[in-house]
């Protein structure tokens, strides 16, 4: 037992210290991330699933209409996000469980703001959400999709950048939710259609109208269409082809440059990050 | 020196449910202060306003000299929190769970080394530091509850029935650290108890029911103030009893816990008077001096058990009945 008394002095609350509490809520998910194999292994193989199994499935359907390309490369960029999406929105879905847990209560009793703690879950969210893109990345080969170091970065970057938001908006979902069941109801309802709708599971050329317009609206498909342009852009496909696979998004005939997407998502997730902040400063 | 928590007007509502209606109350620094009362009494709903996590819906409190309102982040910094409920994250080690800790308060690096052996060798958990949380008892969890809330050397410690559900070594264990606590550090305890012995280990403890602090005082001024020892008979007919006892010796007694209690200054040398010429079919007799209880009870015309089942558990009591 040591006899003296190790007094501390906690120094008093600044930007620094606000850092320091974003860095270690960002650590925390990391580390329960690390020693959650299941979760890890669940996440992967719904998208390998669909790439491999949906995608076979489909594309011998397909073969024929749309030649030069495998399905499976068409589905690639799709299924990319899905993984991120998939696991960005359990990440959020934590601080439920921190909440039904007790550990939320030590996080928000702490002197932090609740922004450096919603700011964190949301960085944790997309860096276990991206590490979990990784592994799909590397299937690339296994449906043409070259190893090109540009495209990976590129790749890398859109799935951070998607997985932030999408934690963005699973905190501000779970911002009132107490129990796992609801938000995971919740979750599946508004993720669900989203994802439909996002061209990551069907390409967004020639729909009827309605379609068009909700595919439009989405929000998921600005962060979809920037990463299948990326792998559409170093793949050899005849112009037509790309035409129906790779429409892109038009609004009003304008067809949107990537930059103006990525900007969209980016734009979104602040919104969605600064609601979600608005919600826990008021749960109180 | 200033006061570590003072209190005044200090309410909640809830609705139309009035929780805590208007207290007042100081807590001089180093003291253990008790919150005594029944479940539901609005122990908690206290607590949790003076730790911020609630606001209140009127008066002012200070913890540490801040405002719990206006300096929330000061406040924060000063106190250490110990819930009924564990806040613990069952995936981290125990040692993650506590740098987690030191990182959100910002406790220094160069200290935390020695200070996070130090509190987790106070609770005997230095050598589970590698272990993971969700495989500790319940008792283990609180004792690594205490060890975090005192990392950051909090000047006032909150402890929301800190010893509720664990088994009897374990509590006593608790209260070892408490009082080795009061010794080796500077720090006000407060803490809120629905079992009488613990409010004994206080200095002062607040007598809290229905949302009103009914009598704030030392455990020993309370038990002398009332002064009267506590008779308990257990009788083939309660009723009779109570109204030959009013008719007799003009003592007003009462059933509680199924047994007529009333009190009268000198209780040994009435116990003869009972069975002098009453005939009363009486079974057992206990004599028993103030204790905690009595005080809750003079003060608040229940004792504390039949307060909490009085709230939520008369099915159970239905149940204890028809068997």
């Amino acid at each position: 037992m040591t006899a003296e008394v190790v007094g501390v002095r906690v120094p008093p609350r600044t930007g620094s210290h606000d850092a320091r509490a974003i860095k270690v809520v960002l650590h925390r998910e990391l580390l329960r991330f690390a020693n959650d194999r299941t979760r890890m292994i669940t996440m992967l193989i719904q998208p390998i699933l669909w790439l491999f199994v949906m995608g076979t499935g489909l594309g011998t359907l397909v073969r024929g209409v749309i030649p030069g390309i495998d399905y499976r490369t068409f589905m690639y960029p799709g299924m990319i996000s899905m993984t991120v999406i998939m696991t960005a929105m359990f990440s959020a879905g934590s601080i439920v469980w921190d909440r039904e847990f007790g550990f939320l209560r030590e996080m928000l009793v702490a002197p932090v703001s609740r922004g450096a703690i919603v700011v964190g879950k949301c960085l944790g969210g997309a860096v276990v959400a991206t590490a979990q893109g990784v592994i799909i990345l590397a299937l690339a080969g296994l449906v043409g999709v070259p190893y090109s170091p540009i495209l990976l970065v590129t790749l890398l970057g859109e799935m951070f950048l998607a997985a932030f938001s999408i934690t963005a908006f699973g905190v501000l979902l779970a911002a009132r939710m107490r129990n796992m069941q609801s938000f995971f109801g919740v979750m599946q309802m508004a993720i669900m259609p989203m994802m439909f709708l996002s061209g990551a599971m069907f390409p967004l050329a020639n729909l009827p109208s309605w379609l068009h317009v909700l595919t439009t609206v989405n929000p998921l498909t600005y962060a979809v269409d920037p990463m299948r342009q990326a792998v559409f852009g170093r793949l050899d496909v005849p112009a037509q082809v790309n035409a129906m696979l790779n429409p892109g998004v038009t609004w009003f005939g304008w067809r949107l440059p990537v930059i103006v997407e990525i900007g969209l998502v980016a734009a979104i997730g602040a919104a969605l990050l600064g609601v979600a902040i608005t919600q826990f400063r008021r749960a109180e | 020196m200033d006061a570590a928590v003072a209190v005044k007007g200090l309410k909640k509502t809830y609705g139309k449910v009035e929780a805590v209606k208007g207290v007042d109350f100081e807590v001089a620094p180093g003291e253990v202060f008790g919150f005594l009362g029944p479940n539901g009494a609005g122990k908690t709903t206290t607590i949790s306003m003076l730790c911020t996590l609630i606001n209140p819906t009127g008066g002012t409190a200070t913890v540490a000299g801040h405002d719990v309102v206006s300096q929330r982040d000061q406040v924060r910094q000063n106190i250490g929190l110990v819930f009924q409920d564990p806040t613990l994250d069952g995936y981290l080690t125990a040692e993650q769970n506590l740098r987690f800790h030191a990182e959100l308060y910002g406790v220094p690096r160069s200290a935390l080394d020695d200070r996070l052996r130090q509190v987790m060798e106070m609770v005997a958990l230095w050598d589970r530091k590698d272990s993971k949380v969700m495989t500790f008892s319940g008792g283990m969890k609180r004792r690594l509850e205490i060890a975090r809330g005192l990392l950051h050397s909090p000047r006032v410690l909150f402890l929301d029935e800190p010893t509720v559900g664990l088994d009897p070594q374990t509590r006593s264990a608790i209260w070892g650290y408490i009082n080795k606590l009061r010794l080796t550090e500077d720090i006000t305890i407060f803490m809120t108890t629905h079992y009488m012995e613990e409010a004994e280990f206080c200095d002062r403890i607040a007598i809290i029911d229905h949302g009103e602090i009914v009598v704030i005082d030392s455990p020993e001024a309370l038990k002398a103030s009332i002064g009267k020892d506590r008779v308990q008979l257990q009788t083939g007919d309660d009723d009779k009893t109570i109204a030959l006892l009013k008719d007799r010796f003009d003592i007003d007694a009462a059933v509680h816990e199924g047994q007529v209690t009333f009190a009268v200054a000198s209780g040994e040398s009435f116990v003869p008077l009972l069975f002098a010429d009453l005939g009363l079919p009486i079974r057992s007799v206990s004599v028993s001096r103030p204790s905690l209880d009595d005080v809750f009870m003079s003060y608040t015309g229940s004792t504390i058990r039949d307060a909490e089942s009085g709230d939520g558990n008369a099915w159970m009591r239905a149940m204890a009945r028809g068997r």
